[in-house]
This record gives structure tokens, sequence and C-alpha cells, in this order.
């Protein structure tokens, strides 16, 4: 296949450096290639010893895996961040009030402008949900919006993650790591911090906790445990927001309350993160075998006596057929024009879309709708034959299972290579925090890159790595 | 703190101490079979791997105790579930289970010791590098344990640390003194014998006391006094007196915190009356290997109630 022209996001076709770029450019070229590949190296002993690691399910051996960390930042000017940072909460505002109503009213049905059957097949749907609304009305307190880009002005969403949007311990890490290694860098380009963001996570939670709760709510981080892919986040944040980590066997309703066992005796808490899925949340509501979650947490959640982040049932947005409509959802909801654009999505439930998608396999990217982390997608300029034959007997077979977008020309950013600087394809994923006093953007987000050349597929769990994302302080 | 929490660290510092003085009894254990002929060597490692409570388990896989064998089963073998690896490995599964309630400093000692013994062991052990293996064994556990005392809060998480540490080092210290003086002494003939006094030499080694020992009873080597020292004397770190000295302080702390005492403050108390105010002649009138063992489950209970008292579990 010919490679498409990509925008890079630090020079323009011509070679000369993007204004972003200038600043860390020139200190760049000041400095001496071996002490950087040097540097590259120690970044990686930096990250094992810290124990910064990604557990990969199904690969034994590597059971604690780095996610590799490319030393070349990526910068976004602050002009541009402000323009990005308004789209986002447009969007935020406007998935929030979807769930909403999607869970009362169903106005946005009832308009015809979503159709039903959508959200009817949608697994993550969950009619425990119907008529209630959560502590502060809010269903997604933390949301990571993943935005991939075009072209100068060209930033598109391509996917909404509501559910339980992980990575933020990487975007702080990151950061630590580049401000250890290169010190003398930060003082020359003024960066805005990302270091506040486990104090506004506890801030922004604590604003959502229920009525019963004191001056000082109660926050604990759920997680499934030490084997759970996302673990080191897990501990992190906790860590971090000075909340506990609590495990499903830690917890047990006490008196209307969801307690956790401490030393002294059973402790209510008012607001718990959870990192395990809705599934798993309450054997007696979900899944009966669950053993990560709480016996009878549905119950006290209904009671209003516990928040719990993100609600259950904020899945929905993630499906990638509802994300098709997520234009229309932003304007039904906040009555202006959506600020960012999706990336064009055929659905193919529609017979017309179908057709168009099987007659164009080998150009377009084929996604599950409620497929994440890269599994079960098809990429076609990068298939066999025998790869495309295989899917599109998947695709007929299930057609309303899947959507197909266009192979995009993700932007690029140079990585750090042995060789010197490579393009890479990029995206962002920026971290938004939503409660009833706001919605609270981190500056940057977490950069995913495809480490191998010509890549699109930069998810971790399929070799992608990561890099610091800087927004400038200008 | 959680219960759960309480227990991981509780048990983190237990594997963690359980693993060095394993391998302080290896190294003694080794020194022994240099001294000695091929034929007592084999003897020597029998030894070793009945004082750890390992026989059993080390027959079922070997039916010799050479020095290779025994080197690797002790130290890394899979097939041992307490080998020191598979020990450090466990404080560090704890610690990272724990993780939010350690420093970094802790974290990172306790990691960069899981890494660099991995590293270590990936192959077989062989004899050659016992010496070079264990000694890496102690530098680790004593960063992890100078973390520990440099970096973390005097809190409730801290008291955990240390009564596990100290539950451990007097169960594994009244273990080497009795399967020393009870088991290996191969007949009372052979009591103040160069043989008996190289065995007392060697428990002294296995818990590092031998210069504190001479230091103190310059030139005398006899089972009473070095029962003494080793039951009796709390200036010694690995002394029974001195762990539970400890052990003491920080059940203190826990129940002062705690606002109440627990059923584990008077089972303490109970074991206190048998280390204080005693001389090494009560011990010895009721016989050493009655009073270890008796001290030993007591140790053992006391654990327990702790866990009960703290609701590790449930």
């Amino acid at each position: 296949m010919s490679e498409p022209a990509n925008f890079d996001e630090m020079s323009g076709p011509d070679g000369t450096i993007r204004p972003a770029y200038k600043g860390y450019h020139d200190w760049l070229s000041e400095q001496d290639g071996s002490w950087m590949r040097r540097k590259s190296f120690e970044a990686e002993s930096l990250f094992r010893r810290t124990g910064i690691t990604f557990n990969v399910y199904g690969q034994e051996d590597a059971e604690e895996r780095l996610i590799p960390f490319d030393i070349v930042p990526r910068i976004i000017g602050g002009g541009e961040w402000r323009r990005l940072s308004r789209g986002i909460e447009q969007r935020v505002h406007a998935l929030n009030a979807f769930m909403h109503d999607l869970y009362h009213r169903q106005e946005i049905i009832r308009s015809g402008r979503l159709p039903e059957r959508l959200f009817r097949s949608n697994t993550a749907w969950l009619s425990q949900m119907v008529g209630f609304t959560p502590p502060g009305g809010i269903y997604n307190h933390i949301v990571g919006i993943d935005l991939v880009r075009t072209g100068t002005d060209e930033f598109m969403v391509l996917e909404d993650n509501a559910r339980t949007p992980s990575g933020v311990s990487y975007m702080l890490e990151n950061r630590e790591t580049m401000m250890a290694m290169f010190p003398e860098l930060f003082s020359r380009v003024k960066v805005q911090p990302v270091s506040n963001y486990p104090r506004r996570l506890a801030t922004s939670l604590a604003a959502c906790a229920p009525a019963c709760a004191g001056e000082h709510p109660t926050v604990a981080v759920l997680t499934p445990g030490i084997y759970n892919s996302a673990y080191f986040e897990h501990a992190f944040l906790a860590d971090q927001m000075g909340a506990e980590l609590v495990e499903g066997s830690d917890l047990r309703v006490v008196d209307g309350r969801v307690q956790m066992r401490t030393t002294r005796g059973f402790k209510p808490i008012d607001v718990l993160y959870r990192r395990v899925d809705d599934d798993f949340l309450d054997p007696l509501t979900f899944n009966p075998d669950s053993v990560l979650g709480v016996p009878g947490i549905m119950d006290v959640y209904r009671a209003g006596k516990i928040t719990i982040a993100n609600a259950p049932g904020t899945g929905v947005a993630d499906d990638k057929a509802i994300y098709s409509f997520m234009p229309e959802i932003v304007e039904f909801y906040t009555g202006e024009k959506p600020l960012l654009p999706n990336v064009e999505t055929h659905r193919c439930a529609d017979p017309d879309s179908l057709k168009y998608v099987l007659d164009n396999l080998e150009e377009l990217v084929v996604k599950e709708v409620h497929g994440s982390g890269g599994y079960g997608m098809l990429i076609g300029p990068t298939s066999s034959k025998k790869e495309i034959r295989a899917f599109r007997a998947k695709l007929e077979a299930k057609p309303e299972n899947y959507i197909a977008q266009p192979t995009l020309a993700l932007s690029t950013c140079p990585i750090f290579t042995r060789k010197g600087l490579a393009p890479r394809h990029v995206d962002l994923r920026p971290f938004v925090l939503m409660s009833p006093k706001g919605i609270d953007i981190t500056p940057g987000g977490l950069t995913r890159v495809a480490m191998k050349k010509g890549s699109l597929v930069v998810n971790s769990s399929q070799g992608g790595g990561t890099k610091d994302s800087w927004v400038l302080d200008d | 703190m959680l219960g759960r929490t309480a227990n991981g660290i509780f048990w983190m510092y237990r594997y963690l101490e359980r693993a060095e003085n394993t391998a302080r009894l290896m190294e003694a254990g080794h020194r022994m079979t240099l001294t000695r002929g091929a034929e007592a060597a084999n003897e020597e490692w029998r030894s070793v791997v009945s004082t750890l409570g390992l026989k059993s388990s080390y027959e079922e896989h070997y039916d010799d105790y050479s020095g290779a064998h025994v080197c690797d089963f002790v130290v890394r073998s899979k097939n041992n579930p307490l080998s020191v690896l598979a020990m450090f490995e466990k404080a560090r599964t704890n610690a990272r289970a724990c993780r939010s309630s350690l420093t970094a400093e802790v974290w990172e000692a306790i990691n960069e010791g899981w890494m660099t013994l991995t590293e270590m062991l990936r192959r077989p052990l062989r004899e050659a590098n016992l010496g070079t293996v264990l000694s890496v064994v102690r530098r680790e556990s004593t960063l992890a344990r100078g973390a520990t005392h440099g970096s973390m809060m005097r809190n409730e998480i801290y008291c955990f640390a240390r009564a596990g540490t100290f539950i451990e080092r007097a169960d594994n210290s009244a273990r080497i003194l009795d399967v020393k003086y009870y088991l290996l002494l191969p007949s009372l003939a052979h009591v103040g014998t160069a043989l008996d006094s190289g065995q007392w030499d060697n428990v002294l080694r296995s818990l590092s006391g031998e210069r504190a020992y001479r230091w103190l009873n310059a030139g005398r080597m006899d089972a009473r006094s070095i029962a003494d020292f080793l039951i009796l004397d709390d200036r010694f770190p690995r002394s029974l007196a001195f762990c539970y000295a400890e052990l003491r302080e920080n059940l203190a702390i826990l129940s002062r915190m705690h606002g109440s005492e627990t059923a584990a403050n008077a089972l303490l108390r109970e074991a206190d009356l048998r280390l204080t105010g005693k001389t090494v002649e009560d011990i010895f009138d009721r016989g050493l290997h009655e009073f270890l063992l008796e001290f030993i489950s007591s140790n053992q209970a006391l654990a327990q109630s702790i866990a009960e008292e703290y609701r590790f579990n449930s």
C-alpha cells in the first residue's frame, strides 16, 4: 500500500519545525546522540525498578511487562489545547446528560434521533439503573476521550471511554520520569503541570459524595486485585489520593452502608472509585459467581448511601454504535454543534452501509461495537487476503456487531530509535473529571504511540508505547 | 487500615525475615561442611535441612544430601515452596498487594531485591556461588529493613511490620537453638567435645551472634552460657528476650492507638513471664527442649491472636 501523507506533530512537510516544538527542538539539537541513547535505556530501568508494570492476559512468562516509553514528548500548544478542551468539555457534558436521559425519560429516543434497538441490544445497559439518579446527578465521573489528529486543526474523537478509562498513572509517571531525566529541559520549556491530577480526582470524587457523608467523605478505590492488568494504576491512584485500596473481600454491607473491614472494625465508605466492571460489582444483582464485588452494594446504591464512580451502566456510551450517534447526541443535549467531530463511521447494521463496507474491506478499519483494547478488529490495508476473508464471514454473520471507519492518516510524532528520530503514529487520551462543581480537564493526557513503523495500533495490549504529553504554558 | 492490608504487611515482614534467617543458617552450615570431611559434610547439610523443617519435602525429591542438591533446594528450587527465593517472592507479592501502605523506598528495596535474586537464580545454584547469593539475600533484606526504619511513619502499619518481623525471628531463633541442642548432638557423650563446641559455634553463626558472644564470654563455649545469651540477653537483636521486648512495645503502641487492649496483649504478658526474671538455670531445670517447644507454640498462639484481634482475615 502507499503510505498516506501524514501530519507530523513536530515538523511540516518541508521540514520546518512547528511552533509548539521550537523550544524542544532547539534543546534537542544541542544534545549528544549517544547521551540520548543512554537516557533512553535509563528510562526503562527506572520504570522497572519503580514497578510500573502492566499485566498482559494470556502471556504467562511475561506476567509483568513494561509499556514501552519513548523519551520524545508529544507537544501541544497552549492555544491549541484551549480549543480542544472546549470541545472535550462539551462532549463530556453531553455524555452525562445522555446517561441521565437514557435511564429516565429517554427523550432522545422519543424524538427519533436514536433508534431504540441500539441500547436494547447493548450489554452495558442496566435495567437496575432505570429511574435512579446517582448522587449529584453524575454518571461519568472520570472520562477518557481518545483523540486522533489528521491535520493542523483536524482533531477527531475516535472513542469515548466512560466506563473505566485507564492509563492516567502513565500520564503521571511519564512526566515524573521526564523531569528526572531532563531537568534542564523543563527549565527551558514551560509545560503545564499534571502532577496535581490525584488531588483533583480526590476533590472531584469527594464533591460527588452522597448526602449521608460527613464533611470529609471517605473515598476508596476498588480493585479486582494484584493480578489485574491495571493493578499498578489502582494502587498508584489510591496511594496518591490518600484513599484505601480495597478488594471485594474487604467490603460488606453493614447497617445499610458499604463498609470496609479495618483493624478497628467496619468503617463506612462514601465514595467508591471502582475499577471493577459492572458485571462483577454485585453478585446478588449481576454475575452471581463474582468474588470481586460486594453482595448488596446495588441496594445501598439505590438507597443513596454510596457513590459509585463511574455509575453502573455508563458503559453504554463506550459502545461504538452509540459512538456513531455522538454528533446527534451532543447537539440534542447542548443545543450546539459539536466542536470536536467524530471519525466518519459506517454502521454495519444498516444494509446500505454493510454493502459499502463489504465492498471496501481492504480500505477500512472494522471494529466490534462492544470491543476494546484493540482486540477483535480488522485493519483492511495491513491485513492479508486470508484475514480479510475470515473477517468477512464474521461480519456477514452478525453485521449489527460491527462498525467501520476509513483508515485514517493518523498524525505521527517522532520517537527515539537507535538510528535517531523516526515518525510513528500517535493518539491522545485526555482525562476528564466531572462533579456537580464542574468539569476539570488535566492539560495533556496520555499519548499512545505505535512503536512499529507504519502501524496504526497504539493499544498497549498490542505492543503500543506511551509518551509524555505536554501542553505548553503559553 | 484494612485488616487485609495489616495481614499482608505482617506476612511480608515474616517472609522477609524467614528468607534472611534461612540464608544465615545456610551460610553457617556451609562453613561447617568446609571444616570437616566429605562424609561429615553430608551430615551437616542434613542438619541444615531438618533445622529448616524441610526434611520430608526434601527427601521426596532427592535421596542424598549432597551440597549441590541441598543448596539448590533450599535457595531456589521450584519444588520447595519455602525456598529463599520463593519467600522473597512472597514478600514482594505482599508488598505489591499493600503497595499503597508502603513508602516508595520500601517498595523499591523489595522490588529490586527480588529482581536481583530472580536474575541471579535463573539457573541451578552451584555450591561455588552459594556465598555470593546468600550475602545478596542478607544485603537485600537489610536494605528493606533499613528503608522501613528510615522512611515509614510510626503508625499502625509500622507496628504490624515490626510485629511480623519479631514473631518470625523469635520463632526462627528458638527453632535453631532447639534443633541444634536436641536433635543434632549424636549423644550425650559428645557434650564438651570438639564436635559439640563446633556445633555451638555454628548456632551462634546462624544467628550472627558469634562476635557478640565472644566479646561477652571470652573463650568460653558451653551450652548454658550460649542458651543464656540466645534466650535471655535482651541486648542481642536475635535473642528471644529482645524479640519479645520489641513485640511488647509494638503491641502496646497498637493498643494505645486502638484505645483498648486485646487478647493478644494478655497472651504476650503470659509469654513474657517465661522470659523475664528467669535465669538460665530455671530453664535448664525444666529442660531446654521443653522450654523451647512451649515457647514456639505460645509464639504461634500470639501470632494467631494478633490476626484475630486485628481482623486480618474476617
